[in-house]
């Protein structure tokens, strides 16, 4: 089946003073439709800027340099429009009404002096001919269903009036009020507690379930992501180095960086393992990167004179895309 | 041997406010905690933010004065000692803070930073100083030669280890961990708690370990002691408290947390907590947890529960006796 958006050799520089830090570099992943897509990874690795260069989000210093992002319509075998190359004017209507975003710090994307419901309202009546007493009615209703208690006296509230966990229900409230196909939340749940994130992921599960909208889900969590994933790419340094069904990545992973991370991560019930296995060394430094496989000096399994000079091509094995020179014999 | 035991520790912050910013009156982030750790083990502190374990932690190394209540640190209460009776005990009972990004001062050397404590303490000629500082570098797994950098060519992971070899100058006894790894990367994370770990097998450290994560303190953690709007709700080893929790909010905490195995979805039911944590200024009657509880019935409103002693564990819920909660060991370990 056709996926939803599919993200193409993406590149993402940041054109510094001192030199090119390539943040994205060769990303390519699809989100299915109407499914849940984690990009996993830990800090440096490029997802959130991977999330911000497919609605264009980045500013300066940051420049997206290449690649596509293709978003396909409903209808089979339709042109998709890439988002890279579309007009301005093309790209504000994708967002919010197509493509809809919520980040990590709600307070960071939400306008302080403007009331949560004004906010809704405006971002409603941007995309769609509705009269402002409608859109706040669907604003109050959003606001319900977002589990925000005393929605109707709620909706004039600012937010600095709201929880962390409130803030965070009126974000994905006000990104969901054009029922866009898209939701990409950036490290939603990193700032809450563990029982509020399990509230919000389970909302979000919920929300997908009655809207039929694709997710990407940014996390740097391995926990949350076998939670609420169908699918999971793995990004390190700039690339995505596995992508296939979360049950397959989480638990039996091809990439030697995944396996790592994976054992990494205490299991629950699993005491009396003495050690965490670790994965050595630390993450280079932006400005160097790696020759072949970026993961080689850090890897297990590294062969000298293949991994340090070739650089590994995605090929598939079982169910899971990896870039890996291991698998490089089973081409599909 | 107990090393540490604290009685009704109380730390209330007044609020101000208003006209003339008169007393408001009180956010009781820590109210009448009894907890106690054995030297050579680790005691994991868990709770969600606002609950008042940071607090707590920052009152056992006397960076705060606690309100009331005592610290027993080896037969001696630390709670009313002056800053000058203070100074013996500075060294012997360390704080790690969470993040290795602002705990270092970027002006500084990592000689410099690490062998800070010991000039407090006026310890040592400059070269026993230098000999110090290389030693405790190599300890926590760094280069020697590093002395001489300062924090901003080093990861976090290695930042974290600096700050560790800083706690570690003095030889300290009680070492208080708060949210130690929370600021680091999964695979960097697990270098520094096996890091943490071989230093309590070498030198027989003791832990006060404050997490969120209820994953990594079941990991580190030999007892856990779970908080609530200032007060300690239940208090178990570790593998009790993961099977078999006898206090609802820490079932709750248990069911919330994410489990990496993709296989345990949907085996594990989640307990969806109402609302959220009380404010610590304004402490719901009764049982301050019984807003949000599922089995709270009418006495939990009016009746403060108190910690008490069920089969040499500690709960304060006056239900548990009768509660059959759901932990979350014996879910995950079943083959």
């Amino acid at each position: 089946m056709q996926p939803l958006l599919e993200v193409r050799s993406l590149r993402t520089h940041f054109e510094l003073g001192d030199g090119v830090v390539k943040a994205v570099d060769g990303v390519s992943l699809s989100v299915p439709r109407g499914r849940t897509l984690a990009v996993v990874g830990e800090s440096g690795c490029g997802k959130s800027v991977t999330a911000r260069s497919i609605l264009r989000l980045v500013e300066k210093p940051a420049r997206i340099v290449g690649g596509e992002i293709l978003l396909y319509d409903d209808a089979p075998d339709s042109e998709p429009l890439d988002l890279l190359a579309a007009k301005d004017k093309r790209l504000r209507q994708v967002r919010w009404a197509d493509i809809a975003m919520v980040f990590q710090e709600p307070m960071a994307s939400l306008s302080l002096v403007h009331t949560i419901g004004d906010q809704i309202v405006e971002a409603i009546r941007l995309h769609e001919h509705v009269g402002k007493q409608a859109a706040r009615e669907r604003a109050i209703e959003m606001l319900g269903r977002v589990g925000i208690p005393n929605p109707q006296r709620r909706v004039d509230s600012y937010p600095f009036q709201l929880s962390g966990g409130m803030r965070q229900r009126a974000m994905i409230a006000m990104a969901l009020s054009c029922r866009p196909r898209l939701l990409i939340a950036d490290e939603p749940t990193t700032a809450l507690d563990v029982t509020t994130q399990a509230q919000i992921l389970d909302l979000l599960q919920d929300l997908q379930q009655e809207f039929g909208m694709a997710i990407m889900l940014i996390t740097h969590d391995l926990g949350v992501a076998a939670q609420v994933a169908d699918e999971v790419a793995v990004m390190y340094l700039g690339e995505v180095v596995e992508q296939g069904p979360a049950s397959a990545v989480l638990s039996r992973p091809k990439h030697p960086y995944t396996q790592a991370l994976v054992r990494s991560v205490p299991r629950l019930g699993a005491r009396g393992q003495d050690r965490l296995l670790a994965v050595r060394g630390t993450v280079p430094p932006p400005y160097e990167r790696p020759s072949g496989c970026r993961f080689h000096p850090r890897c297990d399994a590294f062969m000298a004179g293949k991994c340090d000079t070739t650089v590994p091509l995605r090929v598939r094995s079982d169910e899971i895309d990896v870039a890996c020179l291991l698998y490089g014999e089973e081409k599909s | 041997m107990t090393l540490l035991e604290t009685r009704g520790l109380t730390m209330h912050f007044p609020l101000h406010g208003g006209f003339l910013g008169r007393n408001r009156g009180f956010v009781k982030a820590v109210d009448g905690v009894d907890l106690s750790i054995q030297a050579g083990r680790t005691l994991g502190l868990v709770g969600e933010s606002g609950c008042g374990k940071t607090t707590l932690g920052r009152c056992i190394v006397r960076a705060y004065e606690p309100t009331s209540g005592s610290i027993m640190f080896d037969g001696v209460d630390l709670a009313p000692l002056s800053e000058k009776q203070l100074k013996p005990y500075r060294g012997q009972v360390r704080l790690i803070f969470q993040d290795p990004h602002s705990s270092l001062d970027p002006r500084k050397t990592l000689r410099d930073i690490i062998a800070e404590p010991l000039r407090v303490q006026g310890a040592g000629s400059r070269d026993e100083i230098d000999d110090k500082v290389a030693a405790l570098l190599r300890r926590v797994g760094l280069r020697a030669e590093y002395a001489h950098r300062y924090p901003h060519a080093f990861s976090g992971g290695e930042r974290q280890r600096v700050v560790i070899a800083r706690a570690l100058a003095t030889e300290p006894r009680l070492v208080v961990a708060d949210e130690a790894v929370s600021a680091l990367d999964v695979s960097v994370r697990a270098q520094i708690l096996n890091l943490l770990r071989d230093l309590q097998e070498e030198s027989g450290l003791t832990y006060l370990f404050v997490s969120h994560d209820l994953g990594i303190v079941e990991h580190v953690a030999d007892d856990v002691a779970v908080m609530y709007v200032g007060k300690l709700v239940e208090s178990a080893s570790t593998e009790e408290l993961y099977t078999r929790p006898l206090h609802p909010y820490t079932e709750a905490l248990l069911s919330a947390v994410p489990d990496p195995d993709p296989a345990s979805r949907g085996l594990r039911e989640r307990i969806k907590l109402r609302g959220e944590i009380a404010d610590p200024s304004k402490v719901p009657s009764g049982c301050p947890f019984h807003p949000r509880c599922g089995y709270a019935e009418a006495r939990c409103k009016t009746e403060v529960p108190q910690l008490r002693e069920i089969g040499g564990r500690k709960v304060a819920c006056h239900l548990a006796e009768q509660l059959d909660l759901k932990g979350v060991l014996t879910a995950t370990t079943a083959p």
